[in-house]
């Protein structure tokens, strides 16, 4: 097990070390670095200065070893767009982030369980064939579509949500949170279903297909062959087979619904990492596009080694050592 | 001896598409979505880059079944007077292009580098197979918006074709995976086998043997994943025009429509917005459609 | 030597028809089985795959999977007609009345429970116990079965048995409730060749213990032999033979039945070549008019190819062949 650990941990680094490389690359070689780290308006004098400072005539390892060094201390220079530095602009919008994702995540979990295990057990219902033609929707309407029919609805035409901003926020040390406020959730109710839609339908479909497949097995065909009743075999034992690899897919997707914010932001200009971003991408503002890159990359490992401990955690097969137990 | 054609007809995937009535009408919905957009030019009632045709007194109308509206702009105008109904034509011709070209690009990718990894092995398959993990886990969204940043900022007065290049590549990129993984998988099978010992032995290069016989097992999962791409690509697409980082603004596609129109949805010109996500999804859904039944088509397990 | 018990038969099965609806059309896969079996005997099904075995088996149970449904005939267990009950009063059978056991140890059993767990939950779906006394029971079941330490091992999960351990858990398992019908499906195929003389020996020994008929579905005339007391050929979703064990063996009455005597090599004796029955059984929607083997029978005559012959005695057996009609 401490092997595992330690396997995993030296793979995240190297892919953490990896992406660190692309984005090395972007900062020095896409556009000027040193207007990276200065900004537009340093002065001539200022930008020799840093040359000189920077060491760009230093071997590659070593420009590469003093990005790194600055990378894991959060320092990604200045924003080509803002002038101002990087690792504030993303501290100050993380918040905004994290929530969506968070609310997202639990609709997304919440509605699409349920409704994958109802279409697994009902199959050829009319309510099973309503959710199934759903989700087929909800694979096929873009995110940014998903958003802008609920503001049409809601915020248009019904006036009955807001359709911008994060509204009233509170404060809280160096976070801020719109949970402590019915404004607050007001603003958040729409962005949240939008961004939960996507990974709505996919977890509803993949818990259906897991659920079916293990309605097929032996052990359940054996489990209704000593009369267990309909609740035991179906929540008691195929349940719990289904949600252990649903939750772990699951868990893996939280990274991506942070990444699919980008999208739910622009929208909605909701004011997190992803506007942030966005705008950095429009501007080619390459130390936001780095820093945001190496903080998805290690949210994503973060995640991925938190997945796999669960996994760990939830599955006898991993976690025993096989004994042979004679015959 | 039968023709291709005849047992194409007399096959399990052609029943099966016959007696689904979903399938037919996915079907005749793409083909129909295919035909408009790529006969634009010849097929819409109006060309809405002809700016000298443009009147702007028409502009801002709503659709012909409406008191306000004008029987020849059957979905309404623009701000500029631009017909919707071409516009969607001209601009769903866009899209489909860009989604088709980036899912050759990706298969031709994928199925490439699967070959390659499964027959070389050894150093070139961990390598191509590690990059394979470390892409999975980035939402594809997030690698086409990075390609298409980088490529903005390299090349920051790109030519009209190399913008639609980068954007190719882009979602390309963000799609490829999942074919390597499969051939790859199909390719490890086969090279075991004794007949490519045999060729070696002969002497016959055994990577052509291997390609007629890997192919033909691979195809079916290639194309019903391909299929399902494309729904992915258009959609992808229409996300990064709608962000503005698709599409050049000379060339609008059906997300590019749709983000002009979002600035008139206050207002109440929803059509502007509407028609173009309408389209949109039904092209999407209708190619998912497609690519569900033939995945059930295929799959010998459901026979 | 009757082939019939005297007594009422704990199980029996007249003329079964299962069908299977495909695109074909509708296929036969039973077409009129019948047979019996007394409380306490150990009835041998026994054929090729495809012969309708397993068929008979999930029937008797009621788990047929659909599309295959019942389409004619009857299952009565005591004396009651079980084959058209409603789904709830089935579940009750099963595992009280008649118990189950597959062919593959390692699938049968759920992974992500314990052996112990899965074996209380059966005892107390059947039996009024509480949570301590099906503990016991459990753990009396399983040193029955000839697991060693069985206070240590139940608390273990499934992939910490071998093989023939975990069949023994299954075993243990069907006999739970106690049952008065097993119907083992395959119980040793899956097994080393070593293990699956004491699986056998086991089975045969608790169901004489608990007073438990067997209806024993295998394609190995050897286990057969063995085991049975009776035994039933199937083929081609028929029963064509059926009769006390030894008279079976040494004086077969079915031309099908000779040739798959005379297809076991013998130890002693001379032979040089494995003895064949020429062609194949037929595929369920090309099944010849009349007696289903006579394509491949020597003795076949026209009345063989236009009627179908139903079982009628044959000396100490009784066989579905014309040959015997004039006896």
């Amino acid at each position: 097990m401490l092997v595992f650990i330690l396997r995993r941990l030296f793979q995240a680094s190297l892919v953490l070390l990896t992406v660190g490389f692309i984005a090395f690359m972007l900062f020095q070689y896409v556009g000027d670095p040193v207007l990276n780290m200065l900004g537009q308006d340093a002065t001539q004098e200022q930008k020799e200065r840093l040359r000189a400072d920077l060491g760009l005539d230093q071997p590659f390892p070593v420009q590469f070893a003093a990005f790194v060094g600055n990378a894991v201390q959060g320092d990604f220079g200045l924003s080509l767009r803002q002038g101002r530095k990087v690792s504030e602009l993303i501290a100050e919008r993380f918040p905004a982030t994290l929530e969506l994702a968070l609310l997202a995540a639990v609709i997304a979990l919440a509605v699409g369980i349920p409704m994958g295990v109802y279409a697994a057990l009902k199959r050829g219902n009319v309510l099973s064939q309503l959710m199934m033609g759903f989700s087929l929707l909800g694979v096929s309407l873009p995110t940014f579509l998903i958003g802008i029919l609920l503001i049409l609805v809601f915020a248009v035409i019904l006036k009955w949500l807001p359709s911008f901003g994060r509204g009233e926020v509170v404060a809280i040390g160096g976070w801020t949170t719109g949970l402590l406020t019915v404004d607050g959730w007001k603003h958040l109710v729409l962005p949240a279903i939008t961004l939960s839609v996507f990974q709505l339908t996919l977890i509803m479909r993949l818990v259906r297909a897991e659920m079916l497949e293990v309605l097929r097995t032996d052990y359940i065909k054996f489990a209704r062959a000593r009369g267990l009743s309909q609740r035991s075999v179906y929540f008691g034992h195929a349940l719990k087979n289904t949600l252990v690899p649903v939750i772990t897919i699951t868990g893996l997707q939280l990274g991506s619904l942070i990444a699919f914010a980008i999208i739910t932001e622009t929208v909605f200009q909701w004011p997190g990492m992803g506007l942030l971003f966005i705008q950095a991408v429009q501007f080619a503002d390459v130390p936001v596009m780095a820093a945001y890159l190496c903080l998805i990359a290690l949210i994503f490992v973060a995640i991925n080694l938190a997945v796999d401990l669960l996994y760990f955690a939830v599955d006898p097969r991993l976690r025993v050592d096989r004994a042979g137990g004679g015959h | 001896m039968s023709t291709p054609w005849q047992r194409f007809f007399d096959s399990d995937v052609w029943f099966s598409f016959r007696t689904s009535p979903v399938a037919i009408l996915a079907a005749l919905v793409a083909l129909l979505c295919a035909f408009c957009s790529l006969l634009a030019p010849w097929v819409a009632p109006f060309n809405p880059f002809d700016l000298a045709a443009l009147d702007l007194s028409d502009a801002r109308l709503p659709p012909a079944w409406s008191p306000e509206g004008k029987p020849q702009y059957l979905l309404g105008t623009d701000d500029q007077g631009r017909d919707i109904l071409s516009a969607l034509m001209y601009g769903a011709r866009i899209s489909l292009l860009v989604g088709l070209a980036s899912v050759v690009l990706s298969v031709v990718i994928g199925v490439g580098l699967g070959l390659l990894s499964g027959f070389v092995g050894g150093r070139v398959d961990a390598f191509i197979m590690r990059t394979c993990d470390v892409m999975l886990s980035f939402p594809s969204i997030l690698v086409a918006l990075l390609i298409d940043g980088v490529g903005r900022a390299l090349f920051p007065n790109a030519h009209e074709t190399l913008a639609f290049a980068v954007l190719i590549l882009a979602i390309a990129m963000s799609g490829w995976v999942q074919y390597a993984r499969t051939v790859r998988g199909s390719t490890l099978v086969e090279r075991n086998k004794e007949y490519v010992q045999a060729a070696r032995v002969v002497g016959v290069a055994p990577w052509r043997i291997m390609f007629r016989h890997v192919m033909p097992n691979v195809m079916g999962p290639v194309l019903v994943l391909a299929t399902i791409q494309v729904a992915t690509a258009i959609l992808t697409e229409a996300t990064l025009s709608f962000l503005g980082v698709g599409v050049p603004p000379t060339s609008p596609s059906l997300g590019t429509l749709i983000r002009i129109g979002n600035d008139f949805l206050f207002s109440g010109e929803w059509w502007i917005t509407i028609f173009p996500g309408v389209v949109l999804v039904m092209i999407a859904l209708s190619v998912n459609l497609l690519g569900d039944w033939l995945r059930d088509a295929l799959n010998p397990r459901l026979r | 030597m009757s082939t019939e018990s005297p007594e009422r038969p704990l199980l029996e099965v007249r003329d079964l028809v299962v069908e299977f609806p495909t695109r074909q059309g509708v296929l036969r896969a039973l077409d009129g089985v019948s047979f019996s079996i007394a409380p306490g005997e150990i009835l041998g099904v026994v054929g090729e795959s495809g012969a309708g075995k397993s068929l008979t088996g999930a029937s008797i149970i009621g788990l047929l999977e659909p599309p295959g449904r019942v389409a004619g005939g009857e299952i009565l267990l005591e004396g009651q007609r079980i084959d058209k009950l409603p789904d709830e009063a089935m579940r009750k059978i099963r595992g009280r009345s008649i118990g189950a056991i597959f062919q593959d140890p390692l699938t049968s059993l759920n992974p992500l429970y314990t052996v112990g767990q899965q074996l209380i939950e059966t005892i107390r779906t059947h039996l009024p116990l509480n949570e301590t006394q099906a503990r016991e029971r459990a753990i009396r079941l399983l040193a029955e079965t000839g697991i060693p330490a069985p206070e240590a091992r139940i608390d273990q999960y499934p992939h910490q048995f071998s093989g023939g351990m975990r069949q023994r858990v299954v075993i243990a398992l069907a006999l739970a409730a106690e049952p008065r019908l097993i119907v083992a499906d395959e119980p040793t195929t899956a097994l080393d060749v070593s293990i699956q003389a004491q699986i056998i020996s086991l089975l045969r020994k608790l169901c004489k213990v608990h007073g438990a008929s067997v209806m024993l579905v295998t394609h190995d005339m050897g286990v057969i032999a063995e085991t049975c007391d009776r035994v039933a050929v199937m083929y081609a979703g028929r029963v064509v033979e059926i009769g006390p064990v030894h008279d079976v063996i040494h004086c077969p009455a079915h031309p099908y039945t000779l040739g798959l005597m005379g297809s076991i090599p013998s130890m002693d004796g001379h032979s040089e070549r494995l003895a064949q029955i020429d062609g194949a059984m037929p595929r369920l929607h090309a099944i010849p008019t009349g007696c289903a083997f006579n394509p491949r029978c020597l003795r076949a005559t026209d009345r063989c190819r236009q009627h179908r012959p139903e079982l009628m005695s044959a000396g100490p057996t009784r066989a579905a062949c014309w040959i015997h009609a004039d006896a």
